[in-house]
């Protein structure tokens, strides 16, 4: 018989330039396509007074678990430690709400970036993926083009910039060159932004990438004040604007279809005193088809495995039985020992007179050179 | 006063040597020192890259087994064809080209079901045999049949015989060996999918993007992580022999994988791991029941438990084996028309696989608790095996009608599965090592305040070096080495772009830099200038003064 050689060649050309491609589909309306969430929860003041930081960044963070984020999607970074700071009157709690109805420290947090570990190079590097190689899973952003990333920051800010450790600054332009860092090696599928600072609006403003999404606190000259002192504790324990957001979110369940136009409410001015602000055109989806859940919880999309693959030999008996191995405790220094042992060799010192000996040498030669009628007036 | 003068032209030749040394010396070295260290980068190199045009091809073996062709046209064998094949990615089309092929004659071969394990075609390529139309081999309603291996059995029409020269005849069979190509090769859909990240993908096909989603995306390594479940420890005492399940069933499928990546596998038992849901108790057939509408809600709490490695960054896979408490026994999964999943067992988009195992049948009503349970690890694999292929992006999609595709045997993975999926896993890493390395050229145009080491630069050039052989090996249709050097143009080009020392930390804008010098230059350059000025001034007035004196 004969035999043909068809050679078929396949020829595709990728003319098109990143920006242009997706700028053509702005108009088109997708559904929502993440697999995973995840959530990254910056506080970024120290110091106890700054308390409200702190319960502001674990009540998101205690939302965003309640709703089915997994802690290894999560990477939270508190400037301070206020569950065990000295001046906690009840240690190892964070209450949001006064008369301490509500705890928000829990007992299964999980700090991935903790105390001075939060800086503006460690944000930045997060966001960036540029990790030394030695940094753990935990503290790194894995995500891919299919995650929806929360990202929520909270401290003090101002026109443009936010304070990090009292000690230096993230300015508006740097964030956004980062969330274009991450759009270009599509590092996320849609992103959610929150701060809750003063002029947290700024913030927002310098953005340009797609796909983003960006809530504040208050506009551009506006301060963010704090909701309530508690008397016992004697620090405001929340901030205005996450407070109503928590409220807001502890009627969220994982099933619920609450979409972002409810959010866009939360906290108004009556309320927060500061005007919440909101940014949604360089979004491709309309905000009001989208969940509360595609960001801040984590519901899978699920498929029914209707294939199964027919297995037929048998398993194979002779791989060996493990190797067990013994481990015993290495010998400790018997206690006789111990107690007999003699004291290290110190080191070798000029005997005691010396030092006396030779400050007299120098006064005597003082007091010969320059006569010795001196001498009366010391002794 | 010859004093004054001497004193003046002292003054003059020291403003005149300082703004010299100032000017010679001090401006060279302020911008030496000021300046940023950056190594050279083929850029013009990146931007070529970054018009890419890929051509890939498939050699395509015909062989007409006796009785297919006449004698006249067995005359014109060997024979070489072209196709031609048009596509348009994203607005963009493209033209094929023609290429010469050789033909070869092969000797007349039996024909017999086992044609199919004789030759031992290279990776990417194909062979088809051609059998007559009254042949019993195929059943009446199948024309093509796929074998396991990389070949291809073609039933010829009878309107493809009459009197015709074999080009005609090729012209005519030309669809249907473009359909075998689409299902064992590549096809439009497959490119464009491999493509998603840099393309997105039109919300009409919705398959395709289903599709996209659900599997992996391409990565170096894959960690798998098999996990027993156990709620109720009291009433049962598992015992399943994962290593040896392991060993035997889905160590052949990773090892056929390993061109394509590294896999490490583990395994882990849990115990009162709940799911998250309550099952509901279906009276009429007396089990419990899971609808599909719940499942989603059923892994979050228990990926919590899992764990993962802490030290590296491959994408898991998880899969988790769910033996049902006593008392909620059996369940089982509904799906959206109540009917009961054969299978028991679903799957999550780039995440892994559930499957519930019900044990109630190893026990009556009174037998003492706990009951000793030796788990069916091949009924157990099967799907596990199933699912893996599904979310490694193995699993094609529905033939077109009148093909039979053969079963994939126990290595879980067909040549031509393979081949297709080291097609996609090519252009997919092609293309976004090239996104990679373009972003990182724009980037490090933007911002010039980075320091761009000599192993970043390094990296960069390998990377462009890999591609570009890439791309060249896809067109030659050598897909092992393609692969190869795909892979590594990711690796170079993810180090270059994720280095450490890439972070442009410092945002100077200007009239922050214009506070800065302006304290620093400002005092000295001053003096300079008007001494400079006066310098001028005088010997512009000299002059004047000497006009007149010379008229």
């Amino acid at each position: 018989c004969v035999g043909i050689n068809l050679r078929y060649r396949f020829h595709v050309s990728l003319l098109c330039k990143l920006v242009s491609c997706f700028g053509d589909r702005a108009g088109q309306f997708f559904s929502s396509g993440h697999t995973n969430n995840w959530a990254v929860l910056v506080c970024t003041s120290r110091f106890w007074f700054n308390y409200r930081h702190v319960a502001n960044t674990l009540s998101v963070y205690r939302s965003v678990k309640r709703l089915g984020i997994p802690d290894s999607h999560i990477v939270l970074m508190l400037a301070d430690d206020m569950a065990c700071n000295h001046r906690n009157p009840k240690p190892a709690t964070v209450f949001s709400h006064k008369n301490m109805e509500l705890n928000v420290y829990g007992d299964d947090v999980e700090v991935d970036y903790r105390g001075y570990e939060v800086t503006v190079e460690n944000f930045l590097r997060i966001l960036t993926g540029r990790l030394p190689p030695s940094t753990p899973r935990s503290k790194r952003l894995l995500s891919d083009d299919r995650s929806n990333i929360l990202i929520y920051l909270t401290g003090h800010g101002g026109n443009g910039f936010l304070k990090f450790q009292d000690s230096e600054e993230i300015s508006n332009v740097e964030l956004a060159d980062a969330f274009e860092q991450m759009w270009q090696k599509r590092r996320y599928n849609e992103l959610l932004f929150i701060i809750d600072t003063c002029q947290g609006a700024s913030m927002y403003e310098r953005f340009y990438s797609p796909n983003l999404m960006a809530l504040a606190s208050s506009q551009v000259g506006e301060d963010s004040l704090s909701h309530q002192p508690d008397l016992a504790i004697g620090v405001h324990l929340m901030d205005r604007y996450t407070f109503y957001l928590l409220e807001f979110l502890e009627d969220i369940h994982p099933a619920s279809k609450t979409n972002m136009n409810d959010l866009f409410k939360v906290c108004p001015k009556s309320q927060c005193v500061s005007t919440p602000g909101h940014r949604t055109d360089l979004f491709l989806r309309d905000p009001g088809s989208v969940l509360i859940t595609d960001f801040f919880g984590s519901v899978r999309k699920v498929e029914l495995t209707m294939e199964t693959i027919n297995l037929t030999d048998p398993i194979d008996a002779e791989s060996g039985e493990l190797q067990k191995e013994m481990h015993t405790y290495a010998d400790q220094l018997p206690v006789s020992e111990i107690i007999h042992q003699k004291p290290k060799q110190k080191d070798w010192h000029p005997p005691d007179g010396f030092i006396l000996g030779l400050w007299t040498l120098i006064l005597l030669v003082f007091f010969q050179t320059y006569g010795v009628k001196h001498l009366k007036h010391i002794f | 006063m010859a004093t004054t003068e001497v004193e003046r032209r002292r003054g003059q030749l020291a403003a005149l040597s300082i703004a010299a040394v100032v000017i010679i010396v001090g401006v060279p070295l302020w911008w030496r020192t000021t300046e940023t260290y950056r190594a050279w980068l083929p850029v013009s190199q990146i931007k070529e890259l970054a018009k890419l045009q890929l051509h890939l091809s498939a050699d395509v073996e015909v062989v007409f087994a006796r009785g297919t062709v006449t004698p006249e046209q067995q005359k014109k064998v060997p024979l070489t064809q072209t196709q031609n094949m048009e596509h348009r990615v994203d607005g963009d089309s493209f033209n094929a080209i023609l290429t010469p092929m050789r033909l070869s004659n092969s000797a007349s071969v039996e024909a017999d079901l086992s044609l199919h394990t004789l030759s031992e075609s290279p990776s990417g390529s194909l062979v088809v045999y051609v059998i007559p139309e009254s042949s019993s081999l195929l059943p009446q309603n199948v024309d093509v049949y796929i074998g396991q291996r990389r070949t291809a059995l073609l039933r010829i029409g009878s309107q493809m015989r009459v009197g015709k020269t074999l080009e005609q005849l090729l012209a005519h069979m030309e669809p249907r060996i473009k359909q075998v190509l689409h299902v064992m090769s590549f096809s439009h859909t497959d490119i464009t999918a491999a493509l998603s990240n840099r393309v997105r993908i039109s919300p009409g096909n919705k398959e395709s993007i289903a599709d996209s989603m659900r599997a992996f995306k391409s990565s170096p390594g894959y960690e798998i992580t098999f996990s027993l479940l156990n709620p109720d420890p009291k009433s049962h005492r598992l015992h399943w022999d994962i290593e040896g399940a392991v060993e035997t069933y889905i160590q052949p499928l990773l090892t056929k994988l390993s061109p394509v990546a590294n896999f490490s596998i583990d395994s882990q038992t849990l115990y009162y791991a709940m799911l998250g849901v309550n099952p509901r108790f279906d009276s009429s057939r007396s089990t419990y029941t899971l609808n599909a509408d719940s499942l989603a809600h059923v892994i979050n709490p228990v990926e919590a438990r899992l764990g993962s490695n802490a030290a590296s960054s491959n994408p898991v896979l998880n899969f988790l084996l769910y033996i049902p408490d006593a008392h909620h026994s059996p369940l089982y999964i509904h799906d959206h028309k109540k009917q009961q999943v054969p299978t028991n067992a679903f799957h999550s988009p780039r995440w892994g696989g559930i499957m519930v195992y019900n044990v109630n049948e190893f026990y009556e009503v009174d037998t003492v608790f706990p009951v000793d349970i030796n788990i069916d690890m091949a009924k157990v694999m099967g799907v596990f095996l199933a699912q893996l292929r599904l979310l490694l992006g193995v699993q094609s999609s529905t033939p077109p009608p009148g093909f039979l595709v053969a079963p994939c045997g126990n290595a879980g993975l067909a040549d031509w599965e393979l081949d297709r999926l080291m097609w996609s896993r090519s252009v997919e890493n092609i293309a976004t090592a090239t996104t990679t390395i373009t972003s990182l050229a724009q980037l490090l145009d933007q911002i010039g305040n980075i320091v761009i080491n000599d192993n970043i630069a390094q990296q960069v050039s390998s990377a462009v070096t890999s591609l570009q052989l890439a791309v060249s090996e896809l067109e030659a249709g050598n897909l092992g080495f393609a692969l190869q050097y795909s892979k590594e143009a990711i690796l170079s080009s993810e180090r270059a772009f994720f280095d450490p020392s890439l972070l442009h930390l410092l945002y100077f804008p200007d009239d922050q830099k214009f506070a800065i010098y302006i304290p620093l230059f400002l005092p000295m350059c001053v003096p300079i200038l008007l001494s400079l000025l006066k310098i001028v001034s005088e010997a512009r007035q000299k002059h004047r003064e000497k006009k007149p004196k010379k008229d």
